[in-house]
């Protein structure tokens, strides 16, 4: 956070703080497990989300092959209709909100303060905050498989009336869609405290210089896409808070018998529903759109009409919802309205797809492993994003509502789109993280292996999907149609897990083992690049100032003058009391950890356990608000050395 | 962040350390009260889809509502946000003693405000029989108006921590007074008046209307309440008392702006509830 370089701190720390009562010893470890419960850096709150929504990345993913396994061949029973049911409803729900979303927010975390010139965000221990709450709602998500009720079995949109007690709950007292409910609540609450300090900090700590149309395009896709969270999930929230009532307290909301509307909870959903698919492209298209100009030695095509592009989809984003309900009758008008806008979408989409095709025209393309990933990505977006203009005609979409064709569709936005983009990422940026990079063959090997299986496993069911086979269905008679078309799907599917094991254990192999690289080893044009690698606590040993768009492609060329500014700079930071870092802190974990305890005793329909939890939050909150942000300085020298530390308290919150 | 005092008069309404010159927290509580304008939307809209097309046998809401009382209460919330602009005037100009007043009024209405609710929400399901599984009318009802509710609820909270907050001496670390102990009884002890106050007020509404009320009776059936409220108010004066210089001033009144712009807003969600959900069927 860049506020002593301009405020008139004169650097007077107060002493440390030997004779404070032990409540407020702020944690000072660096290493070790309470440097991590207690981290407010947003690198290793980037490297929390990332290490954490892999995980559930291979949980989902392993969740997948059983359902391929189990529709590989015709009237399989290899898995009963209920294990089914609850794994495609788990795989869904873990690949959005647990594996593809803080998978983005971790390069949110780890990449955006360094491409604006920031030091961290703009609200540090909330940033920690929104981690663990994330943690907690995976944890509520997951945690049926080891209790009797089981994991949640309603869908990913669990749809009323199928999530009421009278059809949800196998036996009385079953938590399992209370789980969901209570799990997707909480989720929702990490996402949009998140996003409120991503929109913070983009807009208010940008590096002097550093004007909005100057963004890099990761960074302005951030922006966007913290806006639709903050914007969309309020209304998933609601729905969910009337199905809570209803299921807790015996409330009405989707209760057909009394009069509630399963229509609504499809609306509610699809106001967020749909703004959440950009929620999880928007992310990947930034990845992309840093990762094509760096491998095609050019600047990024049509830098203005990208981000433009990516700020109209977000808008359009919501007013296309009920294209996900043409069948259920809303009329002509309506109908026609929707469709049309979703046709509209198509448009920012496409000049996107034709500046990415710009920039890489007349490049001097460097065939990396990011690039490969990131022209995957391209190419395979396209294809599901053909078939989504197909969905958005509505008599069309009446025949592939509810096939496999719709789960050929997203599957391409979704692996082909996101995940190709956010694997890329995970090479692109690997060695700023770790210092060290991954083997070209090897990287290169995983893709294919992967590329492969991804289309063995998807392209197939378009055909299935218009012969007619229902989505969500735990098996099938052999006299479809369809068995041949499976069973080269399921063959695909592991190749495709096999391409993602190659990716994962080159990975690890890389961590301990691989090359190590110096500093901006793929000769990049934004700051992160312009740090050492791995990168220090601080970032910036000097707030930069930026001159360009691409602003480290400027310093680069202008480096006398770079360094004198540099110099400086230092020395007004300097007289202003060094470099400002905010102090670790116990309170987001505990805060984060008592709404878990909190909710699983809701779950459980143990409201006293609830409200102690209530009560918990509060305190830990209270005392959150009581330390204050705290604080303390360190000077570097001239070529980033640390010279000393002085740590206290001006913290005057 | 906290030299500004050192020089001169502080500007409110930009901030040098920003890109903007928009505080971090201002900027933090505008984004978050875009998000709960959904959050409302939703829930309204929810409410009105099946006002606008409601089930068999759902119950006239003008059998059920006493426009009178909440009118009542809607002025008090409106007033309410006229003394939280006053407190955020008064912290800006760095007059604490008035900031406290105002924050103290704010308190009180706000409590007002939600007296009127609970005291309404047991009339209508006591005597109008409407709960929250009665009807959907009643589910959405109940849920609307207990969310805002909350917000007012969580706000009146964050009110009575910022005038604790107020007192925090300077050096309060170094200060053989534990500080830290004594802003948490100042908090039990105006939990314990708000509590036992709303309480004493709400049975009082609810008998004054039966037949052969008396008020002696009142008084000696509620003895244990009315002293736990007498003293825990005696002790908030007491503890109000507290003299010699807080660390208090206007560089806390970006925090006391941005507590003003919650209260203002989710008095503007009341606005928007009143004639919405109340006046409906009259306009």
């Amino acid at each position: 956070m860049d506020v002593t370089a301009k405020t008139d701190f004169i650097g007077k720390d107060s002493p440390a703080s030997s004779e404070r009562p032990a409540i407020f010893t702020r944690p000072t470890a660096k290493t070790g497990l309470v440097s991590w419960l207690t981290t407010v850096d947003h690198k290793r709150v980037g490297l929390l989300y990332g290490v954490s929504s892999l995980f559930f990345f291979l949980v989902g993913g392993f969740e997948a092959l059983l359902i391929r396994l189990q529709l590989a061949v015709p009237n399989n029973t290899l898995l009963s209709a209920q294990l089914y049911n609850e794994l495609f409803t788990m795989h869904a729900t873990t690949m959005i909100f647990l594996a593809v979303m803080p998978l983005s927010a971790a390069f949110f975390n780890y990449i955006m303060p360094l491409q604006i010139g920031a030091r961290d965000v703009a609200f540090p221990r909330l940033n920690g905050f929104a981690f663990w709450v994330f943690l907690a709602g995976a944890v509520l998500l997951n945690v049926g498989w080891f209790v009797k009720s089981g994991v949640p079995d309603v869908g990913w949109f669990g749809y009323a009336p199928l999530t009421s007690k009278a059809y949800s709950n196998a036996f009385d007292g079953d938590m399992s869609t209370d789980l969901w409910v209570m799990g997707l609540q909480v989720l929702g609450v990490s996402s949009i405290v998140g996003s409120l300090n991503f929109i913070v900090t983009i807009i208010n700590l940008r590096a002097p210089g550093m004007t909005m149309m100057r963004l890099p395009v990761f960074t302005w896709m951030t922006l966007v896409t913290a806006f639709l969270i903050v914007l969309s999930f309020p209304a998933i929230t609601i729905a969910l808070v009337g199905l809570m009532m209803d299921r807790s307290f015996g409330a009405n909301f989707f209760e057909v018998s009394n009069g509630g509307l399963p229509i609504l909870w499809q609306h509610l959903f699809w106001v967020f529903g749909h703004p959440e698919v950009y929620i999880l492209i928007l992310p990947a298209m930034g990845i992309v759109s840093e990762i094509l100009p760096c491998f095609s030695r050019k600047p990024l095509f049509g830098y203005p009409i990208i981000v433009f592009s990516g700020a109209v989809i977000g808008l359009l984003g919501f007013g296309v919802w009920s294209h996900h309900m043409f069948t259920t009758g809303m009329g002509t008008v309506a109908t026609a309205a929707f469709s049309l806008a979703t046709m509209a979408i198509a448009v920012p989409t496409g000049v996107k797809i034709f500046n990415w095709i710009g920039t890489l025209w007349g490049g001097q393309l460097q065939m990396r492993t990011p690039m490969m990933f990131a022209l995957g990505f391209v190419w395979m977006f396209m294809i599901g994003g053909f078939s989504g203009v197909m969905h958005a005609a509505a008599p069309a979409d009446a025949q592939q509502q509810d096939s496999y064709f719709v789960v050929a569709h997203f599957h391409y936005v979704l692996i082909g789109g996101s995940i190709f983009s956010l694997l890329a990422g995970i090479h692109y940026w690997f060695p700023l993280i770790f210092g060290r990079k991954v083997s070209e063959f090897w990287g290169k090997l995983s893709f294919w292996v992967i590329f492969i299986g991804f289309n063995v496993t998807f392209f197939p069911m378009h055909f299935l999907g218009l012969n007619g086979m229902p989505r969500r269905t735990f098996t099938y008679d052999g006299n479809m149609g369809w068995n041949s078309a499976n069973l080269i799907a399921t063959v695909g599917s592991l190749i495709l897990g096999v391409g993602i094991a190659v990716y994962f254990a080159v990975m690890v192999y890389t961590y301990f083992k691989g090359q190590r690289v110096g500093r901006d080893p793929w000769n990049g044009r934004t700051l992160e690049w312009s740090i050492p690698n791995p990168p220090p606590e601080y970032n910036f040993a000097v707030t930069p100032t930026v001159h360009a768009r691409d602003a480290f492609w400027y310093e680069k060329h202008h480096q006398a003058e770079i360094a004198q500014e540099k110099a400086a700079h230092a020395q007004e930071e300097e007289s202003h009391g060094g470099i400002h870092m905010p102090s670790q802190s116990w309170f987001p974990f505990l805060a984060a950890m008592s709404i878990l305890a909190g909710s699983l005793f809701f779950t459980n329909h143990n409201f006293l356990g609830a409200i102690c939890g209530g009560v918990a939050l509060l305190v830990f909150v209270y005392l959150w608000a009581w330390e204050g942000p705290g604080g303390y300085h360190l000077h570097v020298d001239k070529d980033g050395n640390l010279i000393d530390e002085k740590r206290g308290g001006h913290s005057s919150h | 962040m906290s030299s500004h005092a050192a020089s001169g008069p502080i500007d409110h309404h930009h901030d040098a350390t920003t890109s903007t010159g928009i505080p971090n927290k201002k900027l933090f509580m505008w984004t978050f009260l875009a998000s709960d304008c959904m959050f409302f939307g939703s829930l309204i809209s929810a409410h009105v889809v099946y006002r606008v097309h409601p089930p068999a046998g759902s119950p006239d809401p003008r059998s059920i509502f006493s426009i009178e009382l909440t009118s009542f209460s809607t002025f008090i919330l409106l007033m309410s946000s006229l003394l939280m602009a006053l407190a955020v005037n008064a912290i800006q100009k760095g007059n604490v003693r008035s900031t406290r007043n105002n924050l103290l009024g704010t308190i009180f209405f706000g409590l007002i405000f939600l007296a009127c609710q609970v005291y309404e929400f047991q009339h209508f399901v006591h005597e109008r029989g409407l709960t929250l599984s009665s009807s959907v009318f009643g589910s959405t009802f109940y849920t609307l108006t207990g969310t805002h509710g909350c917000h007012v609820a969580i706000g009146v909270l964050w009110l009575i921590l910022m005038y604790i907050r107020s007192f925090k001496p300077v050096n309060a670390d170094s200060s053989r007074k534990p500080w830290f102990i004594l802003s948490i009884v100042h908090f039990l002890v105006f939990a314990v008046a708000v509590v036992l106050g709303v309480y004493v007020v709400v049975e009082l509404a609810h008998q004054i209307q039966a037949p052969g009320f008396a008020l002696g009776a009142f008084l000696g059936g509620h003895v244990l309440a009315l002293v736990g409220f007498l003293a825990s108010m005696a002790g908030l004066y007491v503890l109000g008392r507290q003299s010699g210089p807080v660390d208090f001033n206007e560089s806390h009144a970006i925090d006391v702006e941005s507590m003003g712009l919650y209260w203002h807003f989710v008095d503007i969600v009341w606005i928007i509830i009143f004639p919405v959900v109340y006046l409906l069927e009259y306009i």
